[in-house]
């Protein structure tokens, strides 16, 4: 077991030391980075603004995973974001109680996330294209739920889920980790994580083996779906309102490079849900250095390349087996002047 | 097909009769952008009232934000032979061999909120827009009085890098606060005009000012990102409208519960009014014959906490913000 961690551990180090990196570069841009204090009972810091801004693109990434490991991939989870915020927000200003509201949001997703899953599973679609038509199509339909104007409300129960707290804990945070928990149990606790990798690695064979490939993929495509809609009640409860144009609004990129970033590759199989969430955390550390850096914002885009490109780097060379490539380069040509 | 040519001939025909038949001595046709934001909105339904109250007869065709169907759109009106036709030009160039047909065809064109490159100025009457520097000048203007000598940091939520709204407002509100050497703008980032970027973006100021206390006022570039940046002041234990004072652009409806709540001090009006004096200069066009001046200016009100908020909320909320 201790031998199992130990690889994990090895494996996820490129990931570790660019946060780590990161985080330490944040601390030289403001020394107050790592303090941490409680503010209306609610713990209030740097690195919470790191957790609770990264919660909805986490919350993406975990379904992300399980598209990716099955080599596809959804477009359209920024639009679905600002569906169910779209939703949430117009059904609680015309009066519904908030478990209602809550529940038809998620269904929103639900079925956004189906009909992904039927293009994709049962009429064989590309991934890219079939989840693009409701990338695109979708934020039109945020725009006929709202109107084309913000929704704003002041429901106190659908706000608590994206700026309350509990134990301290924002909320966006608790069920970003809450979702997690549970997804990696389910995914590796039983054995629907290898079904997917095996899908993920050769759909066919995974077939003739006797999977329901078809059935599988739908259901992953309608999990995405449904984590992307609790992203955006989340987005949607933190500015208490309901942007069709900007909710979600290119997150559908920030969550594949969160799944890139953790190591899972474009050509599905072997995944990490885990990883991807800190993959998640990395570009939000990233985004919010960049904020309290103070530099031009002229800057923002191309610092965050520069990371980025860095830390692939680092992973790419890593998996290729280059750190022990050069410690053995090491040893030999130590040995040999001996 | 010829058959149903005439209908649609024929239906034309009798919908230009009605047109005259409604006492309109007018008819003007507005190519709209599309609805990229509340405010286009609330600039098509402004338009409509204030035809309404002319007694013109406008007819407004959604481009869904693209040129291609702007263009179709004029030569439509130019097909049904309007009196004027209004534009508000998604994109600033490619525009000379449509307004050169509606100049043939002897119909005054009036372009509304943007302006356009073009090598003939002839080619248009008249442009109604706002003027988004003196739009940020006003802002920084009232900073300057509200903080009357005192020592003051400003942060600044900019709009989308590069958009021209923000690099004006920011310039405006630089002249308007040039006079006043107490105040300084000590951090500037940009909030995308989005709440959730405004709020986030506020997050990092007050973390990085020691949790806000140095910070005297915030300067946002809309309205929108001031909304979710007076939450994160909320957030961070601090009053904003007070311990903070919030200074925006735009006078969209929010904004005003806002500070009908003392949460914000005040915002410089982006008037979705542009059909209104662009209506009055095409009449004064038509009756006189002498051309207005190139370029019309609308007027970019300043709105506190003194002017009534609330009241201002229920004039604006039905207009589709």
């Amino acid at each position: 077991m201790s031998r199992l961690n130990t690889a994990a551990l090895t494996k996820a180090m490129p990931q570790l030391l660019s946060l780590m990196l990161i985080l330490f570069l944040n601390y030289l841009a403001f020394p107050g980075f790592f303090e941490i204090r409680l503010q209306d009972g609610r713990l209030f810091g740097s690195l919470i603004d790191v957790l609770n801004r990264g919660a909805p693109v986490i919350i993406l990434a975990i379904g992300m995973t399980a598209v990716i490991a099955s080599r596809g991939v959804d477009l359209s989870v920024g639009a679905v974001m600002a569906i169910s915020g779209a939703l949430a927000a117009t059904m609680t200003v015309s009066g519904y109680p908030v478990p209602i509201v809550i529940l038809a949001a998620l269904g929103a997703g639900l079925l956004c996330g189906l009909w992904n899953g039927i293009l994709v599973a049962y009429f064989d679609l590309q991934p890219i294209v079939a989840t693009l038509i409701l990338m695109v199509a979708g934020r039109g339909i945020a725009q006929l739920i709202t109107e084309g104007s913000i929704v704003t409300f002041n429901e106190p129960g659908l706000i608590f889920f994206g700026t309350g707290s509990f134990a301290g804990i924002p909320m966006p945070i608790l069920i970003a980790a809450l979702l997690l928990t549970l997804a990696i149990a389910v995914v590796r606790r039983t054995a629907l994580g290898l079904l997917i990798e095996s899908i993920g690695i050769n759909r066919s064979a995974s077939s003739y083996a006797g999977l329901n490939s078809k059935l599988l993929l739908l259901v992953i495509y309608a999990f995405c779906g449904v984590c992307a809609a609790l992203a955006g009640i989340i987005i949607a409860a933190d500015i208490r309102g309901a942007d069709a144009n900007n909710a979600g609004l290119w997150l559908e990129l920030d969550a594949i490079l969160a799944v890139v970033v953790g190591g899972t590759s474009l050509f599905g199989g072997r995944f990490s849900i885990l990883m991807s969430a800190l993959g998640a955390v990395i570009i939000q550390a990233m985004n919010t250095g960049i904020l309290l850096s103070g530099f031009p914002p002229e800057y923002n885009l191309i610092l965050k390349a520069l990371v980025i490109i860095v830390i692939l780097l680092a992973q790419s060379f890593s998996s290729l087996g280059g750190w022990a490539f050069l410690k053995g380069e090491f040893r030999s040509k130590g040995a040999n002047r001996q | 097909m010829i058959f149903m040519k005439r209908i649609l001939l024929a239906s034309t025909v009798a919908m230009a009769f009605a047109g005259y038949a409604n006492a309109a001595d007018l008819t003007v046709g507005f190519s709209q952008i599309g609805s990229e934001s509340g405010w286009r909105a609330a600039e098509t339904s402004v338009s409509k009232i204030e035809a309404k109250k002319r007694g013109i007869d406008l007819k407004i065709a959604d481009a869904q934000q693209k040129q291609e169907n702007q263009i179709k759109a004029i030569r439509g009106f130019i097909a049904q032979g309007v009196d004027a036709i209004f534009i508000a030009p998604v994109v600033a160039t490619g525009w000379d061999t449509v307004l050169a047909e509606a100049k043939e065809a002897k119909i005054p064109v009036i372009l509304l909120d943007r302006t356009i490159e073009t090598t003939n100025d002839d080619l248009y009457l008249t442009a109604v827009t706002s003027d988004t520097v003196h739009e940020g000048k006003v802002a920084g203007e009232w900073l300057a009085k509200a903080v009357a000598g005192k020592d003051c940091k400003v942060v600044e939520l900019q709009g989308t890098v590069g958009s021209s709204p923000a690099i004006n407002r920011k310039k405006g509100f630089e002249e308007g606060i040039a006079s006043a050497s107490n105040i300084k703008i000590t951090r500037s980032q940009t909030g995308d005009f989005t709440r959730s970027k405004g709020k986030e973006v506020m997050e990092g100021f007050l973390k990085a000012e020691s949790g806000g206390k140095n910070i005297c006022a915030l300067y946002a570039h809309n309205d929108d990102m001031a909304v979710g940046a007076i939450q994160a002041i909320k957030e961070a234990g601090l009053k904003p409208g007070k311990d903070i004072l919030v200074v925006s652009v735009d006078a969209v409806p929010d904004i005003f519960t806002a500070m009908s709540e003392g949460e914000a001090n005040a915002t410089v009006e982006l008037t979705p009014n542009m059909a209104g004096p662009a209506f009055d200069a095409l009449k004064a066009f038509k009756d006189s014959g002498k051309a207005p001046p190139k370029w019309i200016q609308t007027e970019s009100k300043l709105y506190t906490q003194a002017d009534d908020p609330k009241k201002v909320y229920e004039e604006k909320k039905g207009l589709g913000y």
